[in-house]
């Protein structure tokens, strides 16, 4: 085990873990913010994207001792500030089914838009092909996220 | 998916207007915030309203959540007749006390009929003591008052009063029992037929709902097994000295498989193998890791996709094990037609691959068990730990969580045995869960099957002969024992294709089982998923054999209307009615521009089908590269419910279960080598993904017939209309699944 700090969602947190520890273990065990989802394990299926420092990464594939002093954002801190634009857009357009990728679909679209404000459709099928939704919500996925680039605008 | 015991629809709604009717005021312990419910205050006319003096309405739904919208549908029909301002409601599981609630449980699509009866009622019955609390406060006539957004209203004299103020005295009024509170007109729906927000979508946005993964208790442990790969194996020997040391590691032990226990109905199929208990899941997997195990590959060594596909080859020309339908002499028409048109279709296992992992989450406690599982059967779930456990079943306290998908797999009966398994060896709560691997390579598939089918035609384009034989590695012998696997048990779920509109006087439909170590059962529509692509594929050869274009041909032979039983069947599902067939047909081809011109290189292709009680027809358009990857651009999908009680929770499962059929076109398969499945995570197994989804129109038109269902049916007619497709785009008929690129590559166009 090892002491180390860790920025999630504007609040420092001490932990204990050992420092192989998968970012996406100590959100969900260790810190119990269980929004982040377990899906593969090995970042095929993006369903633990989280915000590092703005950037979508797959918390899966990150250890523990290399987040160092990055600003960790999760699906709990996303609307923060009142409710982010993609998640009204993800409400507006009924998105969700079974509900369990839609944290890692929302993350992975909001750092997108963030970089990419007006995207085309391709761009839009290009960022999100690592999010897998067995429902299959894609299409209403696509049209949320040109709604919340609209509303952005 | 046919109910666990081949229940009809029809008998399954008797029985739960039955309970309906008598109800039972709601007195029950509400464990998760330890409140007696009977403690807190409220207007509680039945187990499913709570009204609060601030006006707040808690409804409680019974059928658990994976996705396919019962949460919403269920609160649509009660708030319509409650008269509820849907801003006041919260939505929240029912508890599973089986006494009360009949439908603890879901699966054949048949959530919504089962609840379209009693829980407009417990709304009705709710609304009329509302309005006699306020009569009554009044000292006014009841006729004179009427209930509107919460509120009564006594017409003559304007006076209102909200439903929080009538809580006391409606609380005190008897609760009005029988068949005869009015329910409302159709054309008096505020919410049933039009749109209420989905309740379970901001929760799902904001990363507060909580799925079986997600439970988080004081005390908790975490645990995953250690399974042999290998179908049918079994432990040999292991060596824990380097898992026990690993951090974080607490237990180390072996858990035995359990197959049929005395006191349950089915083969629980618990693999068993050596479980690894620890402070955390990450801890846990390590361990496992660290584990040096040594397997015995058991009695089934040496399966494989390919020793599978030899069976199924002779199945295909063996006598059949059952006949489901033979009218006429189909054998002998096609003995002697010179038309004869023969064809094969294959289709591999395929994962259920829910994005939640299968878990459990158990507490073994001195007084009683506490479960908390994703699950679509949590009153069976009830029942079975109890049995396990030999206490009774009220002694066992299961929460149903939001299932992450399903789609059958959280039907089965395995993955809380196990977690009961390791919590039973622990004080403390532990959640067992499956990594993906798990998941992937201890699924229980959706069966293999090959078809082989025959079929004249004569001058005038009618089908004079068909025959469908099926043959597929059969669900019952998985979890019934063997006095019960008569032939008929043993093909009854894997049944389709034995009830088509087309009308051939020489008609027949039989099947072969063939048997398999690899573990089967119920998916996304179940039989459909197979016998859809065989019949939709081959009425499209036929056609194409009599020079026809594929949407007239099968619009030429549903022309008359028609209601057609299925064979052998007393009861059952309503008779297949083709005008209904015939006008989804119809608003599908026309939707989509079927006949118009279509880009250079691209094809179209059409399928229809009546499924889960409902009929929908697929149109798709697709091209293909010189590589001969198909690329799925449109689909157009219409759909006929019957009753669309929430038309935008029909289209999702249209649009859903359309894509979701598209990974079984395209490029799911799980593959067997060595009596094991060679995918193990999502880069073996690979599912559609969103840069190849393509937009699904969905049109719905519910015709005003019976209420079908909607959570499996689009599965049935996506695959055909996609492979028909192909054909118009290539020439080539695909007669395996997934589509194999090679066969189409360098096609010319």
């Amino acid at each position: 085990m090892a002491h180390q700090q860790l920025s999630v969602n504007n609040k420092m947190h001490d932990i204990d873990v050992e420092p192989e520890t998968p970012l996406l273990w100590v959100l969900r065990d260790t810190l119990n913010l269980t929004g982040t989802k377990y899906g593969c394990g090995l970042g095929l299926c993006g369903a633990c994207t989280v915000h590092l420092d703005g950037q979508a990464v797959r918390a899966c594939q990150i250890p523990a001792r290399a987040v160092g002093t990055k600003k960790i954002t999760t699906i709990e801190g996303l609307g923060a500030s009142g409710i982010h634009v993609v998640q009204q857009a993800w409400i507006d357009e009924q998105v969700p089914q079974c509900g369990y990728c839609q944290s890692g679909q929302i993350m992975q679209a909001a750092a997108f838009l963030a970089q990419n404000p007006h995207p085309s459709v391709d761009d839009i099928n290009s960022a999100m092909a690592g999010n897998i939704c067995r429902c299959s919500t894609y299409q209403r996925i696509r049209r949320a996220i040109q709604r919340a680039a609209k509303a952005r605008s | 998916m046919a109910s666990e015991n081949n229940i009809s629809r029809r008998s399954f709604i008797a029985t739960g207007s039955a309970a309906g009717v008598a109800l039972v005021l709601g007195f029950y312990i509400h464990h998760e915030h330890g409140l007696h419910e009977a403690e807190a205050p409220g207007f509680r006319p039945n187990a499913w309203i709570r009204i609060r003096p601030d006006d707040t309405i808690t409804v409680l739904v019974e059928i658990p959540e994976m996705g396919q919208g019962p949460r919403t549908v269920d609160t649509m029909m009660l708030a319509d007749e409650l008269e509820a301002d849907v801003s006041k409601i919260h939505v929240e599981q029912a508890p599973v006390v089986p006494s009360t609630y009949k439908n603890l449980g879901t699966g054949g699509s048949g959530g919504t009929q089962d609840a379209w009866g009693y829980m407009r009622r417990v709304g009705a019955q709710a609304r009329e003591m509302l309005i006699a609390a306020a009569a009554q406060h009044w000292r006014v006539a009841k006729q004179e008052c009427r209930a509107e957004n919460s509120t009564v209203i006594h017409e003559p004299s304007g006076r209102r009063l909200s439903y929080g103020a009538l809580v006391q005295t409606a609380s005190r009024l008897p609760v009005p029992t029988g068949e005869d509170i009015p329910l409302k007109q159709p054309k008096d729906y505020r919410l049933i037929g039009k749109a209420m927000a989905r309740v379970d979508v901001p929760a799902k946005v904001n990363g507060s709902a909580a799925f079986g993964i997600d439970v988080r208790v004081p005390d908790m442990l975490f645990a995953v097994i250690a399974r042999c790969p290998h179908f049918g194996g079994k432990l040999r020997s292991f060596d824990s000295s380097a898992a026990r040391s690993t951090p974080g590691v607490r237990a180390v032990f072996e858990v035995p498989p359990i197959g049929f226990h005395p006191k349950f109905e089915v083969n629980l199929n618990v693999a068993g193998g050596v479980a690894v208990v620890a402070d955390s899941t990450w801890a846990a997997m390590q361990g496992r890791k660290a584990l040096k195990i040594t397997w015995d590959k058991g009695p089934h060594a040496g399966e494989s996709t390919e020793t599978i596909r030899q069976k199924m080859l002779a199945g295909a020309t063996a006598e059949p094990t059952v006949v489901w339908v033979n009218q006429g002499d189909a054998v002998r028409a096609l003995q002697k037609s010179k038309r004869k048109i023969e064809a094969t279709y294959e289709m591999p296992f395929q994962a259920h691959a829910t994005m939640e992992p299968m878990n459990t989450t158990v507490h073994v406690r001195r007084g009683g068990i506490e479960v908390w599982s994703p699950t679509q059967i949590g009153a069976v779930f009830q029942r079975e730990i109890a049995a396990l456990a030999g206490i009774p079943p009220d002694k066992v306290t299961v929460h149903m969580m939001y299932c992450g998908g399903s789609f059958g797999r959280r039907f089965q009966w395995d993955y809380v045995a196990e977690a009961w398994q390791v919590a039973k060896e622990m004080s403390r709560p532990v959640q067992l869960l499956w990594t993906r691997e798990d998941d992937m390579q201890h699924d229980f598939y959706r069966p293999y099957s090959y078809h082989r089918l025959a079929g004249a035609v004569d001058e005038s384009g009618n089908i004079t002969a068909w025959w469908h034989r099926c043959v597929s590695t059969p669900i019952r012998p998985v979890f019934h024992r063997p006095e019960e696997l008569t032939p008929e048990y043993v093909a009854s779920q894997e049944r389709g294709g034995d009830l088509i509109p087309y009308g051939a006087p020489n008609f027949r439909v039989d099947f072969f089982p063939v048997e398999s170590a690899v573990p089967r059962a119920w998916w996304r529509s179940v039989s459909d998923s197979f016998t859809g692509v065989a019949v939709e594929c081959f009425v499209d050869e036929l056609a194409h054999a009599d020079g026809k274009d594929p949407y007239e041909f099968r619009l030429r032979l549903v022309r008359e209307d028609r209601k057609i039983q299925r064979a052998g069947q007393a009861g059952g599902d309503p008779p297949l009615d083709t005008r209904r067939f015939r006008e989804i047909l119809k608003l599908a081809a026309e939707k989509s521009g079927w006949g118009g011109p279509l880009r250079r290189g691209w094809g179209r292709g059409i399928a229809c089908c009546y499924t889960f009680g409902s009929y929908l027809a697929h149109v798709a358009e697709v091209s293909v590269d010189k590589d001969g990857n198909v690329r799925v651009h449109r689909i157009v999908c219409a759909v006929d419910p019957g009753i669309a009680v929430n038309p935008d929770g029909v289209k999702a499962m249209a649009e859903g279960g359309t894509n979701f059929a598209l990974t079984q076109v395209l490029q799911g398969e799980i593959t067997i080598e060595d009596t094991a499945a060679e995918q193990r995570n999502f880069d073996g197994y690979q599912v559609l993904r969103m840069n190849d989804a393509p937009d699904i129109e969905v049109y719905v038109a519910p015709s005003g017939a019976e209420m079908g269902g909607m959570g499996e049916a689009a599965v049935s007619g996506t695959a055909p209309a996609v492979m028909n497709a192909v054909f118009a785009a290539t020439g080539k008929r695909m007669r395996r699944l997934p589509i194999d690129p090679t066969l189409l590559a360098g096609s010319k166009v």
